[in-house]
């Protein structure tokens, strides 16, 4: 009795970028390959500092799963880490900390401000907070909220890895970026 | 053991300190004196070392700000517990914002250290002899003593405000 088996038919990639496909083969341009590469396993940073910071332990826990989007694998060390991810209240005192945390990480990197603190000061209208991190740090993504829900924070994360798909491998040559770097100090 | 009142108290420390006791009252049975800021370090040395009420814990330190009270517009606050009476004091010493000068308990009580450098960082009072009076909560760049009220609470830098709704 001999086994059956069904032709495969060739796997599609969800999400793939635009390119040739055929059986066992998919071609596309480097640029493409490797954002849909760094897209599906960004290394987060978590600085996180009040309640924002409690909504995104349970976007880490099993309910939400922030690993279904390849980020499971928090960085504590900024060297490694893709995305810092500030997540609450930054006292002024607080802001060259995030400063040189986002320093200490390598290209490429992107920032995302969770929640209505470190997006804006949030409630905090008063002469001890950072109003926004976009005060010392350029910021890709605002989550807003007080805090956000963990799908706000999911959302946020898959607006960034759209960036990061589409964006050119030397962004960081680009003048644009230059100047915005330049414009925090920052070469 | 007897309660100790603050009667007796009182009269124990106007006896020894007589015109440095600028008043007294007692709400909520808290007794509360305004003091001469120049013999507050001894009147706290008194009350710590006295065989029978042994003040030898301090509870908080704080300051106040009091911009209508001309001469004397900062206060520096003291709160005292004698832990083995099971009782407490309030002590106020009033300061001119031109002159906001007074002893820093710290040769007393090393806790003085920390709660002297917030009263500092916020209302700028200066302690005499405090080995480190330097800012200790917000940042060191930051040029003024923002519980004072002449200074707005909120921060002057937000843009996201319509600032005629904020008083800015």
């Amino acid at each position: 009795m001999g086994k059956i088996s069904k032709p495969m038919s060739s796997p599609i990639i969800t999400q793939a970028p635009p390119g040739l496909q055929g059986e066992g083969f998919f071609a596309t341009s480097l640029d493409k390959a490797v954002g849909l590469a760094r897209a599906n396993s960004i290394w987060p940073l978590p600085f996180a500092t009040s309640c924002c910071g409690i909504e995104f332990m349970a976007t880490m826990a099993a309910n939400y799963d922030m690993a279904r989007f390849g980020s499971e694998r928090l960085s504590f060390s900024p060297r490694q880490a893709d995305l810092l991810m500030v997540m609450g209240t930054i006292a002024k005192k607080m802001g060259p900390v995030v400063r040189q945390v986002y320093l200490q990480m390598a290209e490429p990197r992107w920032v995302i401000a969770v929640g209505a603190c470190a997006s804006s000061g949030g409630i905090f209208d008063t002469y001890s907070v950072l109003q926004g991190i976009d005060k010392v740090v350029p910021v890709d993504v605002y989550v807003p909220g007080c805090p956000p829900r963990p799908e706000q924070i999911l959302d946020g994360i898959t607006k960034i890895q759209e960036l990061v798909k589409n964006e050119s491998l030397r962004r960081r040559n680009s003048p644009e970026y230059q100047a915005l770097m330049a414009s925090y100090g920052i070469q | 053991m007897a309660q100790l009142s603050n009667g007796h108290l009182l009269n124990a420390i106007q006896d020894k300190f007589g015109n440095a006791i600028l008043g007294a009252e007692e709400p909520n049975g808290l007794l509360t004196l305004n003091v001469n800021p120049e013999k507050l370090l001894e009147l706290v040395r008194f009350l710590y070392n006295h065989e029978e009420f042994r003040f030898q814990f301090l509870t908080d330190i704080c300051g106040a700000h009091f911009p209508d009270q001309k001469g004397a517009e900062l206060a520096s606050i003291y709160h005292l517990h004698s832990l083995e009476n099971n009782i407490r004091i309030r002590i106020k010493c009033f300061l001119s914002a031109d002159h906001p000068f007074v002893d820093s308990l710290t040769p007393l009580f090393a806790a003085a250290n920390w709660q002297e450098r917030e009263t500092f960082d916020f209302y700028g009072i200066i302690f005499n002899g405090h080995p480190n009076l330097k800012r200790i909560l917000n940042v060191d760049e930051m040029d003024y003593h923002p519980l004072r009220k002449e200074y707005p609470l909120e921060d002057q830098t937000r843009t996201d405000k319509n600032d005629s709704y904020f008083g800015r």
